[in-house]
This record gives structure tokens, C-alpha cells and sequence, in this order.
């Protein structure tokens, strides 16, 4: 299903003692990961649950594809909304493909179709079907539970999809990897996501939007996280966003995004000079010059051909210009 | 509305209130048969549950004795022992011993049972720690486990009161006597006023053996799992 | 010592005494699990009545059954009705207690995961709520069935029509026979402990997902006696 736009408008959700969302307003066009970042009362969640009627609004609007969610009728409106949460919530009686095969069935697919989206969705999620579609959530490590929730929220093939810290019940190493795929899977499905973390570094790497959230409910910043990092909007958001925000942002742009001078012939890297490919982040060549103690890194392509040098000031520029990173 | 008043005229005529089937005469029966076969069961069962609660060995012992006791009816246990007991001690093994040891029986798995869960359910971290900040282990068990484990203890301390006033209650229909006696006689006397009173008083003694176990409960829990009971009561009912 | 004579002539009334014993036991547990069904689940959604309605069945729990037994004499007279009210009210003394833990002991996440995905109340009760609660639900029925077959033999005070195999037991009593005094006690008990152990067997059948053992919290199994 091609991916719809989200607007929250003016909305607000208060309760009898105190008020956990206050005029909170954003769009995020169709296609793009919209991550909610902030600290533990900001409301974050509070926001995510009110795009599927966990939690109703009691104030403005939220628009899915241009149409009121109040309108519509909430079961309809969840069958239609993918939904991740960070204990995953597999239902334990259930064998994982039975698990992805939730909402389909509660939609009426027929049996054929079922079976054949269950094993499609767990081979994009990196599970082998045949190993994995008759075993129960007990028998699976953290990140293969993980990943199985996002199989079941995937599995009607929603335009939207809420992930409330999916990632934040496992080690870091698994994390990693489990955002690196779910990156993939948002080149492949371009889907419209809304992210919750508290982790400023998963916000920036995830999200296409970042909306900084304060204690209180209070949007403290809305955009793209090139200009978060480079244009805090209050003292909040900058201490949110860390010190190290230069720094951040070098972890956006690529060395294949600078303008590499072409090696002089006869050229060749001294030892110990590291050698970065044009992938790397400016972060990370910065980082490996500072421990091997060089002033320049050396670009090469797949075959290690040298395409050129990055130099200390060539990253300080970039820093500087702001108009390098895609993001 | 008669049964109201045959009750009341029941309890409030003096002839009841006196003699060896007098309302004081039963009650003492009562009291006390149910407080002795509640000490031994205490004494029988608290030692062994809180044995297997703090060492963890047995435990299946633990739970399938729980669970065959559970399965027997109290009145054939008293039957059972009935005959036996008649030829040990033709006066007391007929009406007193049989009900004794029928409300023992009954009283230790309750007692035993949670004496073991309530030391098991005590947090391993929790134990953990006092041992990491050098406490010896007869300290922990004094100082840590028994006090964390007093509520689960003291409810089964108090399922087994239930336990033993209820089935001082039967032994009546094997000619022991206590409050039993009035509600045996009453139905084949037919007599509605002498049920209901009997009624009445085994409910009130109940509620009152309830109140002191809930009270000496409450002495005993340390202050601070008081207070932590009724703000996560308080929580959940968000 | 025993008559066993006598107790060859008496097979047919110990087999008519342990088939009313077995009903009798049946009625309650039956009525009794379907009304306590709907008051956990009430007690659940609506926790608000969770506290009454606990409150309620710990008093019933209270009092001894031998009293219950002889006031509804006082109303009902010797009928069915005076051996099933107690029986049942017993019954759901022991049943909605754990119908709603094991509803309760459902993880939260599980249970938001099936809302966010879609489910009717109605469908999350029955395909979520009521198989996780299978476990808590069929132990309550196994104490539940031992405890109504235990209280059984107690209605053998209100006459001949009932009892079951109590009815052996007072007779044997009444008559000064130990014979016949056995002959009701011995297959009370073992038919108690014969379906203690046919519900285990058809607990441990009913969780295949888990390889860990449900362990229901064994403080509020024990059994409520013949109170």
C-alpha cells in the first residue's frame, strides 16, 4: 500500500491532574521516518499512541492521509496502522508465522495468501521461514522476537507503522544491526514511519524528521536533523542534543559527498594512513585520523584505487558549510 | 421474618446461656480444640515449610503434599480415624482425637505451603545484597527473609484458622461437641432457632479469629512493605 | 475386623452412592464455573468491582460449610437446592479468584500489542485473553473439583437423599460399624485423589507453548476446605 501523510494539529492530551501533550503540531509527507525524541515525560509516547486510539486526543486533530482519525473507526484505524512496541508482545500461544498472520486473517485474507505473505515477511526480516514460522516467541532470542514484531506489523502491508522504542530491549550490538535493516526495509517499502526513542544518536541516525520533544508535551523543535544539529532551537534542545553536536553532525555527511582532489600521480599513502571508502562518515574518517595522528586520510574505491585525500580542513569546512549531508 | 426472630428468640433465652450444652460450654469447646490442633499444626508445619523455603530442597515434596492433602475430604479423614481411635480411647478417641487430627491434617498444608513460598518468594537480589554487605546468614534469614516473607506466612496461617474452625464445626457430627453440636441438633430436631443461632455464632466467631490473625499479621509486617502494598494498590488502580 | 461380606452384598449402592456423589459434585462446578467466568471477566474489565467482588467470595469463604448447609435448611428445606447453593457458592469462591489471576498474570505488553493490532474486545478476550488464561483457569478447576467432591460427603447430615458416599460414613457412625464406615470414607477419598490426578494431567496437556511450567502461585491454590 503506498505510504500516506501524517498531520498532528494542534493536538493536546490532558488528563485530570496534568497535561502530557500540549499543542503539538508537524507534518511528515508520505515516505519519510518521523522520529519523537526527548526525555522521560515528554509525551513522546503519549503521541505515538494517539495516531492508532490507544490513547484519544482531547484536543486537535490528527490527520492520516488528510482524513480525521476521529472519524474513523478505531479497530478499522489499527487494522490499518502497524504497530511495534519494545517488548515486542508476541502473543505466547501463538507460533511465530500464526503471530505475523494476526492481522491478515482479522482482515479475512484467504488461507493461500496468508501462508505465502507470512513466509515473504519473514524472509525480509532475515528469518528463515522454514526454521522459524512453527516456533513459539519462548524458543526466540530478543532480536529475533524483534524482528518478528515488525514481520506482524508489516504483514497487511500498512501505510503506516507507529515503533514505540522497538529497539530498546536489546544490546547494543544487535541494535545496531536491527536498525541498519530496518533502513534497508524503508528503501525497499518506503512506508510512512513515526519513530519514538530517547536516544538523541538513534534519532538522527533513523529519522528523516526529528521532533525534540520537552517535559510537558511541548514540541521544542520540528526538522531535519542536519538542522537540529546545526540550529538548536533553545537551550533544551541543545544541551538534548549534546556538546558533541559538531561533532553529530559529521556522522551525517559522507566523504563521498565532499569534493575529493584527485591524487597526483605517483602518489602514494604513507604508512599507517588510514584509508576510507566513500561511504564512510566524515565522523568516522575524522576519528581514525585523530588515532593514527595524520593530518590527511586517504579515499579509496572497491578495488583500492586512490580517489583522493581528505584533509582537517576539508571536514571543518564541511562542518562549517552545512550544505554537504543528504540529511 | 420468622427465621429472624425464632433466631433471636433463640440466643436471647437464658436456658442456652448455661449448662453443658450451654452457648459458653460449646464455645470453649470450640476455642479450644481449634487453638491446640492449630499449635500443632504450626509446630509441625512451620519448621519443615520454612526449611524447604530457605534451603530450596524438597520442593516437590512441598507441593505434591500440598496437593494430595488438598484432596481429602475432612469427614473421612475423621471416619478413618474414628474406629482406631475409639479403641485406643474409648472415651476421648471417640469424639475429641478423631476431629484433632482430621483439623492437623487439614491445617498443614496451608502452614506448609506458604511458610515455603513466602521464604522462596523473597527477591534473590534482595538476599544478595545483604550478603554482599557482610550479613552472616543467620542474620539474613532473622533480619532479611523472615520479615519479607510474614505476609504470605501470616495468610496461611489464616487459611489454616479457617481451615480448623470449620472443621471443628464437622466434628460435631461424630458427637464431638462445640458450636457444631447446635447446627447437628437443629437440623434433625428441626429446630430453625437453634440452626441460625448456631449460624450466628460460628460466623461471629470466625470474623473474629479473622480480626486477631489480621491484627497480629499486621504487628508483624515491617513498616516499610506496609507502605509499598498500598502505593502499588494505589498505582494500579490507574 | 471388616466385614468384607457384607461390603460384596453393597456394591450396587456404593456404585448408586458414587454416581450421586459425582453429580452432585458436577452441578455445582459446572453452574459455579460459568457464573464466576462472568464475574472475573467483569471483575477484570471493570476493576472497580475487582475489590467487591473479591470481598464478597473471601467472606463466603469464611464460613463453615456444615452452617451454610444447615441455615439454607431453614429456608429451602431438604431439596436439591439446599445441597447445590453451597456447593456452587464454594465453588466460586475458589474459581473467580483464579479465572482472574490468570487473566491478570497476562504480560501488559501483550496484551497492548493486541489492541494496537486490531482485535474487538470481544476477539481479544476469546483469542488472546482466555487461551493465556487457560493455565491459572483449568488449576482452579482441579481445586475446585476436588474441594466441591470433598464437601460432597458433608450434605450426608441433611438425610438419606443426599450424601453421596457420606452417606456410608454417617450411617457407619450412627450404627456403631466400622465396616460401613470405611466403605463410604475410603472410596471418598480415592475418588477425590482419582480426579486430583486426571485435572493434572489435563493441566500439564493444556500449555503446549511454554516450555517452563506455569507455576500458579501455590498460596492461593491451597484448598479451601470442607469449611
Amino acid at each position: 500500500m503506498k505510504a500516506v501523510s501524517l498531520e498532528f494539529r494542534h493536538v493536546q492530551r490532558r488528563y485530570a491532574d496534568l497535561v502530557a501533550v500540549r499543542d503539538l503540531s508537524f507534518e511528515v509527507p508520505a515516505g519519510n521516518i518521523c522520529v519523537l525524541v526527548g526525555p522521560s515525560g515528554c509525551g513522546k509516547t503519549t503521541s505515538l499512541k494517539m495516531v492508532n486510539r490507544l490513547i484519544e486526543p482531547t484536543g486537535g486533530q490528527i490527520l492520516v492521509d488528510g482524513r480525521d482519525i476521529m472519524a474513523q473507526d478505531p479497530i478499522e484505524l489499527r487494522r490499518g496502522i502497524g504497530y511495534v512496541i519494545q517488548q515486542v508482545g508476541l502473543l505466547p500461544h501463538l507460533t511465530v508465522g500464526d503471530n505475523v498472520a494476526i492481522v491478515p486473517r482479522l482482515l479475512g485474507w484467504a488461507a493461500p495468501r496468508i501462508k505465502s505473505r507470512v513466509e515473504e515477511l519473514l524472509a525480509l526480516v532475515g528469518l528463515d521461514p522454514a526454521t522459524y514460522r512453527d516456533r513459539f516467541p519462548s524458543q526466540l532470542s530478543g532480536g529475533e522476537r524483534q524482528r518478528v514484531g515488525v514481520a506482524r506489523a508489516l504483514a497487511a502491508d500498512p501505510p503506516l507503522m507507529l515503533m514505540d522504542e522497538p529497539f530498546g530491549a536489546v544490546d547494543p550490538i544487535v541494535r545496531e544491526r536491527l536498525q541498519n535493516e530496518l533502513l534497508r526495509l524503508q528503501e525497499q517499502l518506503a512506508k510512512t514511519i513515526v519513530f519514538v526513542t530517547h536516544d538523541i544518536d538513534e534519532a538522527i541516525k533513523m529519522g528523516d524528521l526529528v521532533a525534540v520533544m520537552d517535559v510537558g508535551g511541548v514540541l521544542a523543535q520540528f526538522g531535519p536533523p542536519r538542522e537540529i544539529l546545526a540550529n538548536p532551537a533553545s537551550d533544551f534542545v541543545g544541551r538534548f542534543v549534546g556538546a558533541d553536536r559538531g561533532l553529530k553532525r559529521l556522522s551525517l555527511s559522507r566523504v563521498g559527498d565532499l569534493d575529493l582532489q584527485p591524487p597526483t600521480d605517483g602518489f602514494k599513502p604513507r604508512p599507517g594512513q588510514p584509508l576510507v571508502g566513500r561511504r564512510a562518515t566524515l565522523k568516522d574518517t575524522l576519528s581514525q585520523m585523530l588515532d593514527a595522528d595524520v593530518s590527511a586520510a586517504v579515499v579509496v574505491d572497491r578495488n583500492q584505487k586512490v580517489l583522493g585525500i581528505v584533509t582537517y580542513d576539508q571536514i571543518a569546512a564541511a562542518l562549517h558549510d552545512g550544505s554537504t549531508g543528504s540529511r | 421474618m420468622n427465621i429472624v426472630t425464632q433466631t433471636a428468640t433463640w440466643l436471647s433465652d437464658p436456658i442456652h446461656w448455661s449448662g453443658p450444652n450451654g452457648i459458653p460450654v460449646r464455645l470453649f469447646e470450640h476455642v479450644i480444640i481449634s487453638g491446640v490442633s492449630l499449635v500443632i499444626a504450626l509446630v509441625i508445619a512451620l519448621p519443615i515449610g520454612l526449611y524447604i523455603g530457605h534451603t530450596g530442597r524438597h520442593t516437590n515434596f512441598a507441593v505434591n503434599s500440598a496437593n494430595l492433602w488438598r484432596a481429602l475430604p475432612s469427614l473421612a479423614v475423621i471416619a478413618i480415624v474414628l474406629p482406631l481411635t475409639t479403641a485406643l480411647d474409648p472415651q476421648l478417641g471417640f469424639k475429641v482425637y478423631p476431629t484433632v487430627l482430621a483439623m492437623v491434617v487439614l491445617a498443614v498444608p496451608p502452614i506448609l505451603v506458604n511458610a515455603y513460598a513466602g521464604l522462596a518468594g523473597v527477591d534473590r537480589d534482595i538476599l544478595e545484597a545483604a550478603r554482599g554487605q557482610g550479613m552472616s546468614a543467620p542474620q539474613i534469614l532473622g533480619r532479611v527473609e523472615l520479615p519479607l516473607a510474614v505476609p504470605v506466612i501470616a495468610t496461611g496461617i489464616r487459611s489454616a484458622t479457617i481451615q480448623v474452625v470449620a472443621t471443628a464445626t464437622l466434628g460435631a457430627v461424630f458427637g464431638f461437641g462445640g458450636l457444631g453440636r447446635y447446627l447437628v441438633d437443629g437440623i434433625s430436631q428441626n429446630d430453625t432457632g437453634q440452626i441460625m443461632g448456631g449460624v450466628v455464632l460460628v460466623a461471629v466467631l470466625v470474623v473474629i479469629a479473622e480480626l486477631l490473625i489480621a491484627l497480629i499479621q499486621r504487628a508483624l509486617t515491617p513498616r516499610g512493605l506496609l507502605l509499598a502494598t498500598t502505593t502499588s494498590a494505589a498505582q494500579s488502580s490507574i | 475386623m471388616l466385614d468384607f461380606g457384607w461390603m460384596a452384598d453393597h456394591i450396587d449402592e456404593l456404585a448408586y452412592r458414587t454416581i450421586q456423589h459425582i453429580w452432585l459434585a458436577g452441578i455445582a462446578v459446572g453452574i459455579g464455573f460459568l457464573i464466576s467466568f462472568a464475574l472475573a471477566v467483569l471483575a477484570v474489565r471493570r476493576r472497580a468491582t475487582y475489590g467487591p467482588i473479591l470481598a464478597v467470595s473471601d467472606i463466603l469463604y469464611t464460613i463453615p460449610s456444615l452452617a451454610l448447609f444447615a441455615a439454607l435448611v431453614s429456608v429451602t428445606g431438604i431439596t436439591l437446592l439446599t445441597v447445590e447453593i453451597p456447593l456452587t457458592m464454594y465453588t466460586l469462591v475458589i474459581f473467580v479468584r483464579n479465572i482472574a489471576a490468570g487473566f491478570d498474570n497476562i504480560p501488559a505488553d501483550v496484551l497492548e500489542a493486541a489492541n494496537g493490532l486490531g482485535f474487538t474486545g470481544r476477539q481479544r478476550l476469546w483469542r488472546v485473553e482466555v487461551p493465556l488464561a487457560v493455565p491459572l483457569i483449568v488449576a482452579g478447576l482441579r481445586l475446585a473439583t476436588v474441594s466441591t467432591l470433598a464437601l460432597v460427603t458433608v450434605t450426608s447430615i441433611l438425610g438419606d437423599s443426599f450424601g453421596g458416599l457420606g452417606f456410608f460414613i454417617l450411617e457407619g457412625y450412627h450404627r456403631s460399624f466400622p465396616t460401613e464406615l470405611y466403605f463410604g470414607a475410603v472410596p471418598s477419598i480415592l475418588l477425590a485423589l482419582a480426579a486430583d490426578l486426571l485435572l493434572a494431567r489435563l493441566e500439564r496437556r493444556l500449555t503446549p507453548w511454554s516450555r517452563e511450567t506455569v507455576v500458579a502461585d501455590p498460596t492461593t491454590l491451597v484448598r479451601t476446605s470442607e469449611i
